[in-house]
């Protein structure tokens, strides 16, 4: 039988702001444990949660972006259950009435665009930690992180393979990096997903029973848990199986997923509107205020790109995916005389090829822009050639210095006085009679030898045009 | 609507909440009654009106995004059951 997977992804982005969603307490990451975990975040008996300006903002500032419906007046509730890192025994969430209702992003797959629809975004406080290794007989409990804020992102089920699931959440994290609600470290967990995984017959309208895969905290994971899920689902009903509705944990050393039974239970929250919150009420001068911070977003920028510095459709989807990396050749486009084309080819180039090869973050390169313009200007004014501009970046890379004080050190300034270049080319000339009367005969293709002898000898410093010219002027 | 004893154990498990088993059927009439109550209430003819979920008509406050908090980790824990190396210790909680 044919099976068509069915697949929703529930995103919590852990919103950029200095203060916790309902108390004073600070959101930076990494402090010691619970040295920002105030009266409001440990719930002690009496605490009155007041709500962050900030997180709101953010919010209408990521419904806005995705041309959602905004609610301007909207409602917390209180998600019941028990569980050591949540000490009130209830999340603050929304439920009925989120900040942001339905919106839709487009991605694209194999050239063809695609949109997939966000059901709605809410706000709620994220949970502490529970730290099992350390102790025995106990766990420990960090509340630094409980209380920070969070936009659970939720798309309808709309993707229908791990790639579209992969390029949605790819899609979703440029746009919150690009908005700059949120720093999207998905090792650190400010940016998490859950996916909702389901197969059904081809041609079969009603979805088939989903499971609900938790803990997938990389791209990678995603499309890994993803696909082995899908197969547990398609051996399980092809050996006349049933899919249970449940929570499982992908378990990327065993590369499988396991049911969670403990959470079971705790399925039934009971929620209700938080007594403590009355409802959250927006007026149209706080949207018109963010709507106006809206920055450009990844597929305008991109269609600038395409219009602007004439790069193809791929390598703009390329460069403008990762903020940082389109701020990166803005830069160095601005900075350097050698236009977008040299730019664009190095950047996803030399340096992509640099940066994945040691895992680096375009933020980590160890060169940076304006070194990077300073290289592809040597290139532009023919000090270097490309050939060797790649020696050149190779060893900043490697820190060396700057493009021209390598230059000088190595010695690979560009041979560009004629008169030099023809002294090369006369004892090239002079060493190969044979080649010459071959040349002669009409054997085109020795003139790739003398080439090459001709820049063994000047050690790749003879620039090559100027060597072609006086080649041909001499031969022919 | 009536509410049976087994919807009470099930509904005091969720909250925690130690019931005696001889009293359920007590509870599950008790709370029948209240739910009748509601029922009733939702016989009545409210027109539109819009449903409230608070039972003041105001809007929440809001702050500004700023850290206000200091760190009294050392007072919290002095008063917490158990607490070691920073973190707060409870029985081992197991996935």
């Amino acid at each position: 039988m044919q099976w068509e997977t069915v697949i929703g992804l529930e995103i919590h982005v852990q919103l950029q702001t200095k203060s916790k969603i309902f108390s004073g307490a600070s959101t930076a990451y990494g402090a010691a444990p619970n040295t920002q975990a105030c009266e409001v975040s440990i719930a002690l008996p009496g605490v009155l949660p007041v709500m962050n300006t900030e997180a709101a903002r953010l919010a209408v500032k990521f419904g806005l972006a995705i041309g959602a419906e905004i609610n301007q007046r909207s409602v917390f509730a209180r998600k019941n259950y028990f569980y050591p890192d949540l000490p009130k025994g209830y999340q603050i969430s929304q439920f009925e009435i989120p900040i942001v209702g339905k919106g839709e992003v487009e991605i694209e797959m194999d050239g063809k665009r695609r949109k997939i629809g966000v059901t709605r975004a809410h706000l709620e406080e994220d949970a502490g930690k529970s730290l099992h290794e350390n102790f025995d007989k106990e766990t420990g409990i960090d509340l630094n992180r409980a209380g920070t804020p969070l936009l659970e992102i939720v798309s309808e089920p709309d993707m229908r393979s791990a790639e579209e699931a992969v390029a949605y959440l790819r899609k979703i994290h440029s746009i919150v990096r690009y908005l700059g609600i949120s720093d999207g470290n998905m090792q650190e967990g400010s940016f998490r997903c859950d996916a909702n995984v389901s197969v059904r017959p081809v041609g079969q309208s009603e979805f088939g029973t989903r499971a609900e895969l938790k803990n997938i905290n990389s791209f990678r994971f995603v499309e890994k848990a993803i696909r082995i899920e899908v197969d547990r689902q398609i051996d399980l009903l092809e050996d006349g199986g049933e899919v249970v509705q449940e929570t499982r944990l992908y378990d990327s050393d065993k590369n499988e997923t396991r049911s969670m039974r403990s959470k079971e239970e705790a399925h039934d929250y009971r929620y209700f509107p938080d007594p403590d919150l009355p409802p959250m009420i927006l007026d149209d001068a706080f949207i018109a205020d963010v709507k106006q911070s809206l920055p450009e977003l990844p597929h305008e920028r991109k269609e600038r790109f395409i219009d602007s510095f004439s790069l193809g459709v791929q390598e703009s989807d390329q460069l403008t995916q990762d903020k940082a990396l389109a701020d990166f050749f803005e830069e160095v486009n601005t900075t350097s005389a050698a236009g977008p084309r040299i730019a664009c080819n190095w950047i996803l180039g030399e340096l992509s090829a640099s940066l994945n090869n040691e895992d680096l973050e375009i933020t980590q390169s160890k060169i940076s822009a304006p070194q990077m313009a300073t290289l592809l200007d040597r290139i532009h004014d023919k000090t270097i050639s490309g050939k060797l501009a790649k020696e050149v970046f190779a060893a900043m890379w490697q820190g060396e210095g700057d493009a021209d004080s390598v230059i000088e050190k190595r010695g690979l300034k560009q041979i560009t006085d004629s008169g030099e270049i023809e002294a090369i080319v006369d004892q090239v000339l002079a060493d190969a009679s044979d080649q010459v009367q071959q040349y002669k005969d009409g054997n085109q293709k020795v003139i790739g030898f003398f080439v090459g002898q001709i820049m063994k000898i000047s050690q790749g410093k003879a620039n090559p045009q100027q060597v072609n010219e006086i080649l041909r002027k001499k031969l022919d | 609507m009536s509410i049976t004893s087994d919807q009470i154990t099930h509904i005091a498990r969720l909250a925690r909440l130690k019931t005696d088993p001889e009293k359920s059927e007590y509870y599950a009439a008790q709370l029948t009654r209240i739910m009748n109550l509601v029922e009733q209430m939702n016989q009545i003819d409210i027109g539109d009106t819009e449903p409230m979920s608070h039972p003041q008509d105001a809007g929440l406050r809001l702050r500004a995004d700023a850290v206000t908090a200091e760190d009294q980790r050392e007072d919290f824990q002095s008063i917490a059951p158990n607490a070691k190396d920073g973190l707060y210790l409870v029985p081992k909680v197991i996935e």
